[in-house]
């Protein structure tokens, strides 16, 4: 197995298609599946294969498909999240738009493992060209007999559908997702119950990421075991990480999980560097979600050892020096900036996106935004400091769904690591102004933690 | 309620129809963020009131189901909006590249603020959240089509033909 699983033709010509796809073996995965594994076969090598789910949440996928109810006469779904609208992140989106039978092909393996007969593909509304190449690949998938009834002779039967959304980060969140998907608010749900008792139309299901999902087709091709060994620890397999920024060669890389921050930044393999011989300032490493780490707790961390692309690596430290893997949006910041406006941007963002429905995220987001606003416009207080790390503390775990602490942790990581910017604000209202003002230089680390 | 007339066509309204049989006996329901985005389409590129009726009645739903979803989502435009509406994203990985002076570009090249129309109703501006396209900031959105890397050449370019070609955009046109 090589290192590339998900990517390895993705510049074959024509692998958009059915045919293509076929010939560099698409559809094995389906075939091995159905006529010589038992769908508690397959549920088992996703567990020995160690995959986590790649939306962002890291949750082992094996274990989440075996939570799923099966009581009798009940039929169970299999959704997919394609609704990827995590800041900084756009794997998904490069998968199925350029093979696109990849994920069809995952969710055919992956709905027959689950038992479920009806299956669909949620992807954001933005995404509407890109849902149209999926449908396209779908019908031929039914032309081929891929889908539909009796597949390949067995008597499954499935079908696949692909579902758009209307614009709201909150769908990315699987009960929120769930709830869209039945035409109503992206409105997530209290949980227990979890969805793998009462999710769609209150039926069993399991709602994965689209990397997740075509995940299991080398998983099932190779086995287990075999896609376990690639990787590092419990980070098993390749993961695809959405590379932008500040850096040379901004896209979408397949990597093996334990390949170090730095070579991923620095190699002409991966990103090429930071343009114009720029440094290194700081990095978002998984979706904006996620704290944002400076330079040199991104590179080591904080006894001293290379940070790699690994789920516990990249979590080394907890949230005092480390950060996440997340959804693998990897958002690079050269010196030139300012760390506050960035902070306000994602204040922003979250106040726009929060569903409304908590108080502490719907006030909380807006408040943050109002206060990082008049700082970065030169009206800010040097109390504004404390009260940010006061709001955001009141709002983290205090929500139905992890938008709240999705809101709270940026603004958190920002001031820990890059207090001095904030107080600079507070203190030279003139010279932040021009909003294109030079940040004032890192203070150098008195203590870590 | 309103007098606006309501558009849709027979292959839209046989659209509509094909979309609620994806879905379980009594769930039909699900079809309707699907629905909105056709009955936008067909509308000018927004959803009046008497719109949303429509569609409630086409799915079997009462209107303020239809009203409720609508509102929620950023995709559905409550008000008229130009021909081309021009989605500038402008979250941080668009931002490190240049969103800012994107949009700045824009309003000074079309004479309007963002969230306004240019008289001749050919174009709108709009900030939008992360549209997926960090790896080529800074982006906007026009219908279905994503237009990237953009410089202030190539979105000169860009209105250039949109004024020429002189059609509405959609996210349902086929690409």
């Amino acid at each position: 197995m090589g290192k590339k699983l998900l990517l390895e033709h993705i510049n074959v010509p024509g692998i958009q298609s059915l045919e293509v796809y076929r010939k560099m073996g698409g559809y094995a995965s389906v075939e091995k599946a159905i006529k010589t594994m038992s769908p508690d076969e397959i549920v088992e090598e996703v567990k020995k294969s160690g995959l986590r789910g790649r939306g962002g949440a890291g949750f082992p996928t094996g274990m989440k498909w075996s939570f799923l109810a099966k009581p009798v006469g009940v039929p169970r779904y299999l959704v997919c999240n394609a609704d990827e609208s995590e800041p900084g992140t756009f794997k998904d989106r490069y998968l199925m738009e350029k093979i696109p039978h990849a994920l069809i092909e995952g969710m055919i393996t992956s709905s027959f493992a689950l038992g479920a007969n009806t299956s669909y593909i949620y992807i954001r509304g933005e995404y509407f060209y890109v849902s149209r190449i999926l449908e396209r690949a779908i019908e031929e998938a039914y032309a081929a007999g891929w889908l539909g009834k009796n597949i390949l002779g067995s008597g499954y039967d499935l079908d696949l559908y692909v579902q758009v959304g209307g614009g709201a980060y909150i769908c990315g969140e699987e009960t929120a997702l769930l709830e869209s998907l039945e035409g109503k608010r992206g409105n997530p749900r209290i949980k227990p119950p979890f969805p793998a008792v009462k999710g769609l139309y209150d039926c069993p299901t399991v709602v994965n990421n689209v990397e997740t999902i075509a995940a299991v087709v080398p998983i099932v091709n190779h086995g287990g075991d075999e896609y376990a060994k690639i990787g590092i620890g419990k980070s098993t397999g390749t993961k695809l990480i959405s590379a932008g920024g500040n850096i040379n060669k901004p896209g979408v890389y397949e990597i093996e999980l334990g390949v170090s921050v730095e070579e991923f930044i620095f190699s002409d393999e991966y990103c090429g560097g930071i343009p114009d011989g720029r440094k290194l300032k700081a990095c978002v490493p998984g979706g904006s979600s996620v704290p944002i780490l400076p330079a040199d707790l991104l590179l080591k961390t904080s006894t001293g050892e290379n940070r790699l692309m690994s789920y516990e690596s990249l979590s080394e430290g907890g949230f005092a020096t480390g950060s996440m893997l997340g959804s693998g949006g990897f958002i690079v910041y050269d010196e030139r900036a300012c760390i506050v406006r960035s902070t306000w941007n994602y204040s922003r963002f979250y106040h726009h996106e929060s569903c409304g429905q908590c108080s502490p995220c719907r006030e909380g987001t807006s408040w943050m935004e109002k206060i990082l606003h008049r700082l970065e416009y030169g009206h800010g207080r040097s109390e504004d400091i404390d009260l940010l790390w006061d709001i955001q503390r009141k709002i983290e775990g205090n929500t139905i769904c992890p938008l709240g602490d999705a809101a709270a942790w940026p603004v958190a990581a920002a001031i820990r690591h890059f207090r001095h910017e904030f107080e600079y604000h507070a203190k030279y209202p003139d010279k932040v102004k021009d909003t294109k003002h030079t940040p004032p230089p890192m203070p150098a680390r008195v203590a870590v933690g | 309620m309103s007098n606006q007339t309501v558009k849709f066509s027979e292959e839209a309204i046989a659209e509509c129809h094909k979309i609620i049989k994806r879905y379980p006996a009594g769930k039909h329901k699900s079809s309707l963020l699907p629905i909105l985005h056709i009955a936008q389409a067909e509308n000018e590129g927004w959803l009046s009131s008497a719109t949303m009726d429509k569609v409630a009645e086409i799915i079997g739903i009462t209107p303020v189901e239809v009203y409720e979803v609508a509102s929620f989502y950023s995709m559905y435009n409550l008000k008229p909006v130009g021909k081309c509406v021009l989605e500038v994203c402008r979250t941080v990985p668009c931002w490190l590249n240049g969103a800012e002076e994107l949009v700045s570009y824009l309003e000074k090249k079309l004479n309007i603020k963002v969230g306004e129309t240019t008289k001749d109703g050919m174009f709108t501006i709009k900030t939008v959240e992360c549209l997926g396209s960090c790896g080529t900031a800074p982006m906007l959105q026009c219908g279905a089509n994503y237009h990237e890397n953009l410089t202030n050449e190539k979105t000169d370019a860009l209105l250039e033909k949109l004024k020429a070609e002189n059609s509405r955009k959609s996210y349902t046109d086929i690409i």
